[in-house]
C-alpha cells in the first residue's frame, strides 16, 4: 500500500521551518522601525525642523533595504501552503484562505501603494501626504501581520468552524470567531509588541555604535530618546501579552507548556523552573525515567500560577498528559493518548464509511459515529502515543531564551532613559547596546521556535496532523527547493548586511542640521 | 440561481479581473526584459528603472492577492495546482524573490553581487515571470496531469487528496505548444505595454524613440504569436460539464461556443483587443497616452479569456490524466459562508482602487527626468 514517507514530512517541515525563519529575520524589524521612523517624520511635520526630516529618512533608508528581504522571503511562505501542504489547504482552505486573501486586499496594497509614496514622494505630495502615507506604509503591514497571526493562531487553537463529511473537510461557520478569538488578539499583540522591542533595540544600538564612534552625536541621542520610549512600552506589552498567552497555551496546548517547562510529572502546587539544564538523551516519552534534570532553579507555585491563576491549581506533565486520567476543568476526565487515537481511528473509519455507503442507514449511523469521534479525528492518524510530544529541549531551552531576554530589554530600556545623555560617558554600556542588537532577533526567533516546535506534531492543534497535512512529493524534490532556497536567501542575506552595514556605516545626513 | 452558483460566479469574476490586472502590471516585467534593449546608456537604463520601481511592488501585490484570493476562493485550486505542478510554481515564485530585493539592492554601496547582477536578476524576472505565468495559464484550457479523490482522506497511510501523475511536476506544461504560445503571448504583450508606458512617463525624446521603434517589433511578434494561441484556442475541443451531475465531458468548440453564448464577454475581447492594437497603433504613431488605452484594453481582453475558463459550465482546471477530476468553480470552491464573508469584504476593492490611482497620478504627475535618478530615497 502506498504510504507517506516519513522523510516527506521531514523535509516540507524543515523547508517551510527554513523560509519562516529567514522571513522573521526581517518582519519585526520591518513593524518596529516602521513605527520609529513614523515618529520622527511626525517631529519633523509637527517641529519643521529639518534634522527630523534627515533622522527619518535615515532610518527609512533601512528601513527599505530590510523591507525589500521581507518582500522577498514573504511571497514563497505564502504559497507554500500550496506548494508543500495542499492537504491542509483543502482540508482547512475553507477557513484558512480568507485570512490570507483579506491580508492581500486589506494591508497589502495599502502597504505597497504607500510605501512608493513613503520614498518616491518626497517633492510630488505634501509634507501631510507624505506623513499620512509614511504612518499608512507601517499600518498596512500591522494589519497584514494581523491576519496572518489570525490564520496562525487559529492553527494553534481552530475555532468557528465545522466538519463537513460531503466536501471532505473543515468550513468555516463563524468569522468572528476566526478573526476576533481571544488567542488570535494576545498572539497578534505579544508578536507585534515584540516586534517593536526588536525595532526599538536596533535603534538604539546604532545610535550607541555612533556614540562609540563619537559620530553624529545628536541625531544618536535624539534617537536614543525615542526608541527608548518606545521599547519600554512596548517591552512592557510583551511581557503582559507573554503571561496571557502562557494562560491559552495552558488551556489549549497543554503538551506544548509541559515541554517548554520539561514538565514531565505535573500535579498542583507546581513550581516555575526559572533555568535549568536538561539531561541530554532524557526519553520524555517513556512510562518513567530518572530525573530529567541535571540541575534546575525553581519557583515555588509560580508555574500552577501562570497556568490556572490558583497557587494549588493542577498542571498536567508530559505522562499525565500521554496517561490521561486527571481531572480536567469542566471536571471529566482526562482521556489517555491511546484512547484519543482510538478514537480518531473510529471517526476517519467512519467517514470511509460514510463516503461508501450505499443506503441511507449506513451513512445516518456512520455519520453519527463519525460526529461522535471527531473531536480526536487528528488522532486517528498518529502511529503512537510518543509521537505528542514535541522536542523537549528546544523547547525549553527556546522558552528560557525568551523569557529572560525579555526581562532584559526591558531593563536595557529603562537603563538608557534613566542614564539621559550620560550615557555618551560611559563606554562600556555603548558597547553593551550595540552588542544587544542580535540579542534581539535571538529573542524573536526563540519565541517562534517554542510556538511552532512546541505544538508538534500538529499543523492544526487536535484536528491535523503533518503526516495529513502534506503534499505528495518525491523527497529529491523538496530537498532540491530546500537547499535552492537555502543557498539563496542566505546570498541575499550576506547582500542585505553589507548594504545595511555600508548605509549605517556612511551614517545620516544631519550633521548640517543641528537638533 | 440559488446562492452559492452565484457567488461561484462572481468569485471566479473576481480572480478573474485580479489575474487580467496582473497582465497589465507587468508591464513591469516587459520594462525589466527591455532594459539593455531600450536603455543605451547608464542615465537611460537608471530611467527606465526608476519608472519600473515605482510600480513594482503594486504588481508583486496583486500577484500575492491573486494567489490568497484563489486560495480563499477556490482551494481545491491551490491544494491541487500548487501542491502538484510543483516546479512551475517554484520557478515563478523564485523569479520573484530575485526581483523583490534588486531594485532595492542595485545600486546600494556595500552591494556584494555587483549591479549587473541584480539586473540580470531583473532580466530574469521579467523574462521567465510573464512566461511561465502565461504557460501555466495555458493549461486552464488544454489541462494537466493530476488525480483527485477526496477519499483519500480516511486512509491514514496515504491521506493526500490531490496529487500529480507524472515526476515533471508542471514542467511537462512548458512542452505543449498552445501553452506555449500563450507564455510568450503574455510575454510580448508585457512588453509592449511597457514600451507605451515608458513613451508616456520619459522626459528623454531619445529614450521615447527608442520606445517607439522597439514597439513595432514588439507589437507585431505579439500579434503574430497571440493571433496564432487565438486560432488554436477557438478551434480547440473544451471541457465542459453538466451542472446536475457535475460530469465533465470534452466539447468540440467549447471556447467558441462559450463567446458564442457569452455576447457580454465577447464583446469585452472584442472590445479589449481593439482597445490593445488601437493602443499599439498610437505608440507606434508617437501618441504619448497610449498606455492608457492598450492597459485597460489588455485587462478587459485577458479578463473575457479568464471568465471563458470558468463561467458557462466549463472545466477551468481540466485533468487530462482523470476527467472527472477536472476543476470546475462548482466543485472547487468555498463553502456558502466563506464565499459571503469574503464577498463583503471584496467591497473595499473600490477604495484600495482609488488610493491606488491618487498614489499613482502623484507619483507619475511630471515626466521621469535623468536628474531624478540622482535623488537616493
Amino acid at each position: 500500500m502506498d504510504a507517506i514517507d516519513s522523510s516527506l514530512v521531514d523535509w516540507s517541515r524543515a523547508q517551510f521551518a527554513l523560509t519562516a525563519m529567514y522571513h522573521w529575520l526581517f518582519v519585526p524589524l520591518t513593524l518596529g522601525l516602521g513605527v520609529v521612523m513614523a515618529i520622527m517624520e511626525t517631529l519633523y511635520v509637527r517641529t519643521g525642523r529639518e534634522f527630523w526630516k534627515q533622522t527619518a529618512k535615515f532610518w527609512m533608508k533601512l528601513f527599505g533595504i530590510n523591507f525589500a528581504m521581507g518582500v522577498a522571503t514573504g511571497i514563497i511562505l505564502e504559497f507554500e501552503f500550496g506548494t508543500n501542504w495542499s492537504n491542509y489547504s483543502w482540508f482547512v482552505g475553507d477557513i484558512f484562505g480568507a485570512p490570507l486573501a483579506i491580508e492581500g486586499i486589506l494591508a497589502f496594497f495599502m502597504e505597497s501603494t504607500f510605501i512608493a509614496v513613503m520614498y518616491f514622494g518626497w517633492n510630488k505630495v505634501s509634507k501631510r501626504a507624505h506623513l499620512a502615507s509614511t504612518w499608512l506604509t507601517i499600518i498596512g503591514a500591522t494589519i497584514s501581520a494581523w491576519w496572518i497571526l489570525v490564520a496562525n493562531a487559529w492553527m494553534q487553537h481552530p475555532v468557528g468552524m465545522e466538519f463537513n463529511p460531503d466536501t471532505v473537510r473543515n468550513e468555516m461557520v463563524d468569522f468572528a470567531a476566526v478573526a476576533f478569538s481571544p488567542v488570535a488578539v494576545v498572539k497578534f499583540c505579544h508578536t507585534v509588541s515584540s516586534s517593536w522591542v526588536l525595532g526599538a533595540v536596533f535603534v538604539v544600538g546604532v545610535s550607541c555604535w555612533y556614540l562609540l564612534r563619537g559620530r553624529h552625536r545628536e541625531f544618536a541621542l535624539s534617537s536614543i530618546r525615542v526608541a527608548a520610549w518606545f521599547g519600554l512600552f512596548a517591552a512592557l506589552i510583551t511581557a503582559h501579552t507573554g503571561h496571557q498567552s502562557g494562560r491559552d497555551i495552558a488551556m489549549y496546548q497543554p503538551m506544548k507548556l509541559a515541554a517548554a517547562e520539561g514538565l514531565y510529572e505535573g500535579g498542583t502546587e507546581q513550581a516555575l523552573v526559572l533555568g535549568g539544564l536538561l539531561r541530554p538523551g532524557a526519553d520524555w516519552t517513556a512510562a518513567s525515567g530518572d530525573d530529567r534534570f541535571l540541575l534546575k532553579v525553581e519557583m515555588p507555585y509560580a508555574l500552577s500560577y501562570l497556568a490556572t491563576h490558583d497557587l494549588q491549581g493542577y498542571v498536567p506533565g508530559i505522562r499525565n498528559l500521554l496517561e490521561g486520567g486527571y481531572k480536567l476543568p469542566d471536571d471529566s476526565v482526562a482521556l489517555s493518548a491511546e484512547e484519543m487515537m482510538k478514537r480518531g481511528r473510529m471517526a476517519i473509519d467512519a467517514l470511509a464509511q460514510y463516503r461508501a455507503a450505499a443506503d441511507a442507514e449506513t451513512k445516518a449511523t456512520a455519520l453519527a459515529t463519525l460526529e461522535e469521534n471527531f473531536p480526536w479525528f487528528g488522532y486517528g492518524y498518529l502511529k503512537s502515543p510518543g509521537e505528542l510530544v514535541p522536542p523537549v529541549p528546544l523547547t525549553f531551552y527556546s522558552f528560557r531564551i525568551m523569557v529572560v531576554l525579555g526581562g532584559y530589554f526591558i531593563a536595557l530600556f529603562a537603563g538608557l532613559l534613566l542614564l539621559g545623555q550620560r550615557v555618551t560617558r560611559w563606554k562600556w554600556a555603548q558597547l553593551a547596546v550595540v552588542l544587544t542588537i542580535p540579542l534581539a532577533w535571538l529573542a524573536s526567533q526563540a519565541g517562534w521556535v517554542v510556538a511552532e516546535v512546541g505544538r508538534q506534531p500538529w499543523s492544526i492543534q487536535g484536528l491535523l496532523p503533518n503526516v495529513a497535512a502534506i503534499s505528495k512529493l518525491d523527497v529529491g524534490s523538496v530537498q532540491t527547493t530546500f537547499f535552492i532556497f537555502l543557498i539563496l536567501f542566505t546570498l541575499l542575506l550576506v547582500a542585505e548586511l553589507g548594504i545595511m552595514g555600508k548605509a549605517i556605516a556612511a551614517g545620516p545626513e544631519t550633521d548640517q542640521t543641528s537638533a | 440561481m440559488n446562492d452559492i452558483t452565484f457567488l461561484q460566479q462572481y468569485w471566479w469574476f473576481l480572480v478573474s479581473l485580479l489575474g487580467a490586472l496582473l497582465v497589465f502590471l507587468m508591464f513591469v516585467q516587459g520594462g525589466q526584459s527591455l532594459i539593455w534593449t531600450l536603455g543605451r546608456t547608464e542615465e537611460q537604463r537608471r530611467m527606465l528603472l526608476l519608472a519600473t520601481g515605482r510600480k513594482w511592488e503594486l504588481t508583486f501585490t496583486t500577484l500575492v492577492t491573486f494567489g490568497g484570493a484563489f486560495f480563499a476562493s477556490f482551494p481545491l485550486f491551490y491544494s491541487t495546482s500548487f501542491g502538484g505542478a510543483y516546479w512551475v510554481w517554484v520557478a515563478i515564485l523564485l523569479c520573484f524573490v530575485i526581483q523583490a530585493v534588486s531594485y532595492e539592492f542595485q545600486l546600494r554601496r556595500g552591494n556584494v553581487l555587483g549591479t549587473t547582477t541584480y539586473r540580470i536578476f531583473l532580466l530574469l524576472n521579467g523574462i521567465l515571470g510573464p512566461l511561465l505565468i502565461g504557460t501555466a495559464v495555458g493549461t486552464f484550457f488544454t489541462g494537466a496531469e493530476f488525480v483527485v479523490d477526496k477519499a483519500a482522506v480516511a486512509s491514514p497511510a496515504m491521506p493526500v487528496i490531490s496529487y500529480w501523475v507524472t515526476p515533471w511536476h508542471g514542467l511537462e506544461a512548458v512542452l505543449v505548444p498552445q501553452n506555449l504560445l500563450l507564455g510568450l503571448s503574455v510575454l510580448l504583450l508585457t512588453r509592449v505595454l511597457a514600451c507605451l508606458y515608458f513613451q508616456g512617463c520619459m522626459a528623454d525624446e531619445t529614450l521615447r524613440e527608442n520606445c517607439r521603434r522597439r514597439l513595432r517589433i514588439e507589437s507585431a511578434l505579439f500579434l503574430l504569436f497571440f493571433l496564432s494561441w487565438l486560432v488554436c484556442w477557438l478551434l480547440s475541443t473544451g471541457f465542459a460539464y453538466t451542472p446536475d451531475s457535475g460530469v465533465v465531458h470534452m466539447e468540440p468548440y467549447k471556447y467558441l461556443h462559450n463567446l458564442l453564448e457569452m455576447p457580454g464577454v465577447a464583446a469585452l475581447l472584442l472590445i479589449g483587443v481593439l482597445m490593445v492594437l488601437g493602443g499599439m497603433a498610437g505608440g507606434i504613431w508617437g501618441q504619448r497616452r497610449s498606455f492608457w488605452l492598450a492597459g485597460p484594453g489588455s485587462v478587459l481582453a485577458v479578463l473575457a479569456l479568464l471568465l471563458c475558463a470558468g463561467w458557462n459550465n466549463t472545466a477551468y482546471y481540466p485533468s487530462v490524466a482523470s476527467l472527472q477530476s477536472s476543476l470546475t468553480i462548482a466543485n472547487s470552491s468555498s463553502s456558502l459562508f466563506t464565499l459571503k464573508t469574503m464577498t463583503i469584504v471584496s467591497f473595499i476593492i473600490p477604495l484600495v482602487l482609488a488610493y491606488i490611482a491618487w498614489a499613482w497620478r502623484a507619483l507619475d504627475r511630471d515626466p521621469i527626468t535623468a536628474e531624478e535618478t540622482k535623488d537616493e530615497h
